[in-house]
């Protein structure tokens, strides 16, 4: 074969097999790190598969955040006014969580149908819900969604 | 006062200035009408000026707490800070688009300025497109997102506030900088589609738009090393990137802007990758046009995303579909005639540019991928998810890996074709010396191998050696080192800079990826707590008053867990802003070069104990550093004699 063919041929391989390298790890690396969401009701239900990292949201029910007096451990009940579920979060919870409002939480759901969660999105503005919250929970209010400002608050 | 009226009207003059400037020039370049040619310097004078106008109106107000004005009541206070009403200019969607438009026509105006020598066809058609991209955004404010709109009769006495997020140093300044890094491709897209009108895609064409791009993409470097270092400090958590869809939406212009500056470099030395590059041009800019819509559409859930109006998503969307149909059309019908012939070898720095142009494009599709795969999914009414960091964990390394290896061959190739022997013997040396340091200095550092440091160490130290060994070499003269040294260009130097800082932000990356220390403690007046060799003690808890907030702030003592001696007093703060009645977490940070001490409050809880995190940050400032490295390396290379002349 002639040398600048077989150069070019090289090359063509090359970058063939790099392609297909990277396109299989990303979509291995993609399908390893989605979170779905789930809203209580179908927490309740147990749809959400358990130990896999999911979303879940809803409103913080009114009285149910507990705090541990030693360890920075907080347990809370989330709720879309048809169901409710436990959440356990152990950490910093973010500045705007607040009783009665909307946040997302991330984590895994254990036997118990509790969510043990490794992180707490809360919005960042009075008016605010997460998207995923209003929608699950079909209030004709949702005009007045908007700013959307999450606050993060890792482990 | 009638002057809110005057900026709106300012802005509808810029507009019908920019309507000429995007028509009669490039009327006059198709018909070669020279007088026609010529009024694209005064239309693009005139469009800066009047929108510079409308934006000196909108600060005013500010400044006067004109409550009047919608935008300003609603993202200003009487108690607010003078920089910061003057911050607030672009502390929304409104204004943060009035500054866009004020800094392209800004680029536009630069483009008169310093383009003066271009071929007056040439120049003609980059004012122009620039003029019709004007259009659009200018259209696009005064449709859907009127700075200027009123509440009158009856208007409040009092503003509500600018968020208090965004009442700080880094977002009086990274906004500007990085609207100076998206726009600016809008400049390297004009040259790209004038040369594509002009059927002209040659040498003269790149060594034009190269030092546009490269200030485009310094800014824009900038812009989100300051972006990361504000997250850090003032979202109060210390992380420094989230693989947030907003920081995405500007990380992916940036990737594919690093491409362009490469196979520009490639397509002006050696005529090489013509086609290629014109495309990346188009493509930088429509990542930028991409990003806006990310950010401003309401699309995303983030920091970023104030408003969330349909229409204005949709406009944004329309004028991304537009340009990148028009310019892709063009860009068909207009490419095969500009296919050259060259010849390149394998080993040869054409295909180490290639291959440095690959991996920043594996590198962007990675990051839209995980960035839109979740809005298309939610869009077609599929499942609702979100993919998670680890996913751009798992890639960056590697192909972050590969391009920092490659890059050392980028370094000392030459054109056309290079013999084994001869990069081995550039090389060796070099490959040497950064495996023996990535091997020796973790046992001495931390007194134990980790993989990750390892790596970062020895892809940090394989580029810095690698440049060392290149200058000594470039600068070999009979007259010695440093008069060899002196005869190297600025633009050689630049791109050592630009090398070197990436190198400095992946050690950065790496060190404080690994071995970052975290802590989340329960503590009371008196506590101590210990976090490898420091010691913090919580020493009290005071109240204080700010000129729009009130706080708590507590007052820690570091020392050193051997020694005792005090090494920082750190005051964290939990603020309340009053007029959103909106809590905040100010950290308290003792910067260094290895290592950051960060202390944070977390919540009150009971007994006067308070929720902190304690964290030791190494290296964390080196991303910045590197950061700002690279964007210095990026001006030091256009302050090169070779682009002033043409």
């Amino acid at each position: 074969m002639h040398a600048k063919r077989k150069q070019r041929l090289i090359l063509v391989l090359f970058l063939v097999f790099g392609f297909s390298v990277v396109l299989g790890l990303a979509l291995y690396a993609l399908s390893e790190n989605i979170n779905l969401f789930y809203n209580p009701t179908q927490i309740a239900d147990g749809d959400a598969p358990e130990g896999s990292r999911i979303r879940a949201g809803g409103m913080v029910v009114v009285g149910s955040v507990s705090r541990d007096s030693v360890t920075l451990a907080n347990k809370f009940s989330l709720t879309d006014y048809n169901a409710t579920m436990q959440v356990e979060f152990l950490g910093i919870l973010p500045d705007l969580f607040r009783e009665g409002q909307g946040i997302v939480a991330l984590g895994r759901i254990n036997s118990d149908n509790v969510l043990i969660a490794d992180e707490v999105l809360a919005k960042h503005d009075e008016k605010y819900m997460p998207p995923e919250v209003a929608e699950s929970l079909k209030h004709d209010k949702a005009e007045s969604y908007n700013s959307q400002n999450y606050i993060k608050a890792d482990q | 006062m009638m002057l809110p009226e005057i900026g709106h009207y300012s802005l509808i003059l810029g507009l019908a200035l920019s309507i000429l400037l995007g028509a009669v020039p490039m009327i006059g370049a198709s018909i070669n009408n020279t007088p026609l040619m010529k009024m694209a310097r005064p239309l693009a004078g005139g469009q800066f000026i009047f929108i510079l106008i409308s934006f000196l109106i909108l600060g005013y107000a500010f400044t006067q707490d004109d409550f009047s004005v919608q935008y300003v009541a609603n993202h200003s206070n009487t108690l607010l800070p003078i920089q910061y009403k003057i911050s607030a200019i672009w502390g929304g969607h409104e204004g943060s688009l009035l500054l866009w438009a004020l800094i392209l026509s800004g680029w536009t105006a630069a483009v008169v300025i310093f383009s003066k020598s271009l071929p007056l066809i040439v120049y003609a058609r980059v004012l122009s497109v620039m003029g019709l991209i004007a259009v659009g955004f200018l259209f696009f404010i005064l449709l859907t997102s009127n700075p200027f709109d009123r509440y009158l009769p009856q208007f409040p006495s009092e503003g509500s506030d600018l968020n208090p997020l965004l009442q700080d140093f880094g977002l009086i300044v990274h906004p500007p900088m990085l609207y100076m890094g998206y726009v600016g491709f809008s400049v390297a897209f004009s040259f790209a589609i004038a040369a594509l009108l002009g059927g002209q895609l040659d040498a003269a064409w790149a060594r034009w738009s190269r030092p546009w791009t490269t200030v485009a993409w310094a800014f824009l470097t900038l812009g989100i090393a300051l972006g990361s270092w504000w997250a850090y400090y003032e979202l109060g958590w210390g992380g420094w990137w989230f693989w947030d869809p907003v920081e995405n939406a500007s990380f992916m212009p940036w990737l594919v802007g690093a491409a362009l500056i490469h196979s520009l470099a490639a397509t002006e030395k050696r005529g090489v990758f013509k086609s290629w590059t014109v495309l990346l041009a188009i493509l930088s800019f429509s990542l930028s046009l991409l990003g806006t819509f990310l950010v401003r559409s309401g699309v995303l859930t983030s920091v970023h995303a104030f408003a969330s109006d349909p229409a204005r998503g949709q406009f944004i969307l329309a004028l991304l579909g537009i340009t990148l149909f028009c310019s892709l059309t063009l860009y068909a019908y207009k490419v095969p005639q500009v296919r050259g012939r060259i010849y390149f070898s394998l080993l040869s720095k054409e295909t180490f540019l290639l291959t440095n142009n690959l991996l920043l494009i594996v590198a962007w599709v990675t990051v839209m991928l995980g960035t839109l795969y979740p809005l298309a999914l939610d869009f077609v009414g599929g499942a609702k998810l979100s993919i998670g960091p680890p996913y751009f964990n798992a890639l960056f390394v590697p192909i972050m890996s590969v391009l920092a290896v490659m890059m050392g061959f980028g370094i000392v190739s030459r054109w056309k074709d290079n013999s084994i022997s001869y990069l081995i013997k550039k090389l060796r040396l070099a490959a040497i010396l950064a495996v023996t340091v990535a091997l020796v200095t973790p046992f001495v550092a931390f007194k134990e191998f980790h993989f990750g440091a390892f790596l970062g160490l020895l892809l940090f130290s394989w580029i810095v050696f690698v440049s060392i060994q290149d200058v000594i070499d470039k600068s070999k003269s009979s007259q010695g080192f440093f008069y060899g040294v002196r005869r190297l260009r600025p633009a050689y130097f630049g791109m050592m800079c630009g090398h070197i800082g990436f190198a400095i932000t992946l050690l950065g990356v790496a060190m404080v990826s690994i071995e970052s220390d975290e802590r989340d403690i329960r503590l009371s007046i008196g506590d101590q707590a210990q976090v490898q060799n420091y010691i913090f003690e919580f020493d009290g808890m005071e109240k204080i008053e700010g000129p729009n907030y009130i706080a708590d702030r507590a007052s820690f003592i570091v020392m050193d867990s051997e020694t005792k001696k005090v090494i920082s007093y750190l005051k964290p703060e939990k603020r309340l802003y009053l007029a959103k009645n909106m809590p905040m977490t100010e950290a308290a940070i003792d910067p260094g070069v290895f290592r950051d001490l960060y202390v944070a409050l977390g919540e009150k809880l009971e007994d006067g104990a308070w929720a902190v995190r304690i964290q030791i940050k190494p290296f964390v400032r080196w991303i910045w550093f590197g950061a700002l490295i690279m964007g210095l390396g990026g001006l030091l290379a256009v302050s090169d004699k070779r682009y002033r002349t043409t």
